[in-house]
């Protein structure tokens, strides 16, 4: 009873965590300056620094002034940030998106990195519990072991050798 | 001197080819006890002789090589494209490594000095170092090779020979970038070593752990060495590209982390095979990975695999890479399966909640990082090659991936300590674990309560949650590492009846493998708040006209002044800023932009201003041509100081680590 009680309780927090994390998630970006330090750190600058947009400022820079303000553009007129994105991806290609898409081929970027952890975990969780089992057996057999042979004569034997040596010699 | 480097190769590759060759036969016949006209072990030690003498070829090409660009020979093609007449001295050091051949030289040179020494301690086991010394010259066959036939560094110019070279990329012409090159490389080339002696050990069915002890100090040093150099170019980053960030995830910085984190795995789990004989056929694959790493790493450097703002050298060289890594890997794999039989562990792991178990989930994570990096770096090609369209892996697919791992990573660096060998009672788990735990939930609060929400403005912001998380974990980590030498100093203080701080300095050289980790660690930690701290960095950008100010968080700038200047290297023009807090001025910056006459390209010099609490950066970004004013952008950086610093304490713990430990007293008096 002590311990449903108790799991209760911590299904209870799990949920309640879970929801403040769902709740801090729903929340929209709300003003333009957000929007556009948000959508710059996912787009990349296109002249070839390999900098993020809202980053690039290195000297002489000849296009991440003109996307800024396309930036800044597509965000005035009301557009949503998927829309920008996209609008930027029709441009300039798929490299200017600073990180795969969650649509076809690129899901696979993100998916790939979990499933692997997940697999590898789960493999060693498995893998642990199934070594742990085998020690346990093998321990305890080896108790059985020795308590059917510990006659008495042997049991002298073994504590003259571990008084001599500091071990059972092998036993 | 183009002619005497060119033959300086040639004797080095033919000495590496005799090395090996002789090696291996004389290797063959001690093994298969064969009879033979010569003795195998005069054999092998003429194949030793010979690496020693290739050292001195290499050094001699390497040496030909910079006494050519400090001669300003640009009859050399190399020296041509990488230095011009008023390049300062040290930057014609390191014009050295500047280009695809002369990096590759320096790859060749420092296997040359690691195998030099190697060859020269062979008495400590003659079998098992000829093993190695064979498997390290295979390796330095491959670079002289490569050297001489596909990248050679005395190439002749072609055409009539210009009064004055190109000049160094003036990105290089930092101080960090003469150390920073030659650091990562003392790292990359040394993980040859252990890689050797774990392939050597394989080959020859060595008995027992003794190869992990031979190498264990050689790869501590090696892992120093790569820690230290990519820290050293993360500060290059730092100062030099002005974005006032340090790293960007590029495929080159990718491309040193990997090894570092297989590297990291390894000094991990070879301790489980040195205390429990456990996880042999992990630590050998570790090690071997680890090794083709950093192949892959110099192949993505060097061959443009990948588009990369810091490729420096791009070349057709790749495809040498690619086939040395499928020889090294067949290698690996057919040895593997040859002798896998004499890889069974000695013991299995009794408990989920040991500490053999947490060095296997630090190892899975680490290895899982090393995935993550991987996959996003190479994921572009694989779009490319599978929907024919290339897509851009950057910052917010790492951040989004690979940070949740490394703070799990963070969490499992306080758990491990705290947990005994074998198994875990609960009582001991309550015991270790209330007091980082407190300590943990007290951080949190005192974070929400100035300011640090994982939200802003009513929307969820990622890298302040990251930051909290980051802060919280830490000063949980730090408790348990501080109360292990807390308990342990306790108890030697009421053995011996010394002070508390002398009592930490007994535990410490007692056990330094152990304590000298926890020092690591605590370097660690220290390193992640730096990290934490970017997710609060702000900046202004600003036309600056004189008496003009901008104003930073708790600084004013003032411009007073805007000037020029020039060398024989560079014109430069740059701001006076008079810096101003609480209304007094502290201290004055002066940015800088630079156009180097050689290259005729520019550069920034950022000004920095570091406090432990934050750094003041600030750029020159150059001049409305409209106003002819600087512009001039400022960054506020929190907490970037307790990145170096923590670096400097993982630096000192590694040292303390690779000290011998001393025996307590009565032992040392019962060896007598």
């Amino acid at each position: 009873m002590k311990s449903f009680r108790s799991f209760t309780f911590w299904m209870k927090g799990v949920q309640a965590l879970a929801l403040a994390v769902a709740v801090c998630f729903s929340l929209g970006a709300s003003d333009a300056g957000s929007r556009f330090n948000d959508l710059g750190h996912r787009l990349m600058c296109t002249c070839g620094c390999a900098q993020l947009l809202g980053e690039c400022n290195h000297v002489g820079c000849t296009e991440s002034g003109r996307e800024r303000q396309e930036l800044k553009d597509g965000i005035a007129s009301g557009k949503s940030d998927k829309e920008i994105l996209a609008a930027f991806a029709a441009k300039y290609g798929a490299t200017v998106l600073a990180a795969p898409t969650t649509q076809g081929f690129d899901l696979v970027a993100w998916i790939a990195p979990f499933a692997v952890f997940g697999a590898a975990l789960l493999g060693t969780i498995l893998l642990v519990r199934r070594w742990a089992l085998s020690s346990a057996g093998k321990a305890q057999a080896a108790k059985d072991g020795e308590a059917a042979s510990d006659d008495p004569e042997t049991k002298t034997l073994r504590e003259k050798i571990r008084r001599e040596t500091g071990s059972d010699g092998g036993f | 001197m183009a002619a005497f480097g060119s033959f300086a190769l040639l004797i080095a590759l033919a000495l590496a080819a005799y090395n090996l060759l002789a090696g291996a036969l004389a290797l063959r016949l001690i093994a298969t006890r064969q009879p033979a006209r010569i003795s195998p072990e005069r054999l092998a030690d003429t194949a030793r002789r010979a690496g020693i003498a290739g050292f001195v070829a290499v050094t001699a090409a390497a040496f030909a090589l910079v006494w050519s660009v400090f001669a300003n020979d640009f009859s050399i093609t190399y020296i041509m494209e990488h230095s011009n007449r008023a390049l300062p001295g040290a930057y014609k050091f390191s014009a050295l490594w500047s280009g695809q051949e002369g990096s590759l030289l320096l790859w060749a040179w420092l296997l040359g000095v690691y195998g030099f020494v190697l060859r020269l301690t062979h008495k400590k086991d003659v079998t098992l170092y000829a093993y190695a010394g064979t498997i390290l010259a295979a390796i330095q066959v491959f670079f002289l090779a490569v050297l001489n036939f596909a990248a050679p560094p005395f190439a002749l110019y072609r055409g009539a020979l210009p009064d004055d070279g190109n000049g160094l990329n003036p990105l290089l012409q930092y101080p960090e970038m003469v150390i920073h090159p030659p650091m990562l490389y003392l790292g990359y080339v040394g993980f040859c070593i252990p890689f050797a002696f774990a392939l050597g050990a394989l080959m020859m069915n060595y008995p027992g752990e003794k190869w992990i002890k031979i190498t264990r100090a050689w790869t501590m040093v090696t892992w120093l060495f790569l820690t230290c150099g990519i820290f050293l170019g993360m500060h290059w980053a730092y100062a030099v590209l002005g974005w006032g960030g340090y790293w960007g995830w590029d495929p080159v910085e990718n491309a040193s982390f990997m090894p570092w984190l297989t590297g990291t795995a390894f000094l991990h789990s070879v301790m489980m095979q040195e205390k429990k004989g456990m996880m042999k056929s992990w630590n050998v694959w570790l090690i071997f990975s680890t090794f083709l790493l950093t192949l892959l790493g110099t192949l993505l450097t060097r061959a443009g695999l990948v588009s990369s703002v810091h490729a420096f050298a791009q070349s057709s060289i790749g495809n040498w890479f690619v086939t040395f890594m499928v020889i090294v890997l067949a290698v690996c794999i057919f040895t593997y399966v040859l002798q896998r039989k004499n890889l069974k562990s000695d013991h299995q792991l009794e408990s989920l909640v040991s500490r053999e178990s947490s060095f296997l989930f630090n190892n899975l994570v680490l290895l899982t990082a090393c995935f993550v990096i991987l996959w996003g770096t190479l994921f572009p090609i694989l779009s490319e090659y599978v929907v024919g369209s290339k897509v851009t892996v950057g910052a917010p697919f790492y951040n989004r991936v690979a940070v949740p791992i490394g703070l799990f990573l963070l969490f499992l660096t306080g758990v491990g300590p705290l947990l005994p060998w074998r198994a875990t009672s609960f009582k001991s788990i309550r015991r270790n674990f209330v007091l980082p735990v407190i300590v943990l939930w007290v951080t949190v609060i005192v974070c929400l309560a100035v300011g640090v929400w994982p939200w802003k403005a009513g929307v969820f912001d990622q890298g302040n949650f990251y930051a909290l998380v980051a802060f919280a974990i830490s000063a949980g980590v730090l408790t348990a590492i501080l109360s292990e030498f807390v308990r342990g100093a306790g108890v030697i203080s009421r053995q011996t009846g010394r002070n508390f701080f002398v009592a930490i300095w007994l535990l410490t050289r007692r056990n330094t493998r152990r304590y000298g980790g926890y020092i690591v660690h605590i370097g660690v930690v220290v390193i992640v708040v730096g990290l934490a701290g970017s997710a609060f960095n702000r900046n202004v950008e600003s036309e600056m006209g004189l008496h003009d100010k901008l104003v930073i968080g708790p600084y004013t700038l003032v411009q007073v002044g805007a000037t020029q200047d020039s060398n024989l290297n560079y014109n430069s023009e740059y701001a006076m800023l008079d810096v101003y807090e609480h209304g007094k001025k502290q201290f004055q910056m002066t940015p800088e932009r630079r156009v180097y006459l050689a290259s005729e390209q520019p550069q920034t010099m950022v000004a920095i201003h570091s406090v432990p609490s934050w750094d003041l950066y600030v750029v020159y970004e150059g001049t409305n041509p409209d106003t002819g004013q600087p512009i001039i952008k400022a960054f506020l950086n929190p907490l970037v100081g307790w990145i170096w610093a923590g670096l400097m304490v993982l630096v000192f713990g590694t040292l303390v680590a690779l000290v011998p430990s001393q025996k307590p007293a009565a032992q040392r008096g019962g060896n007598q």
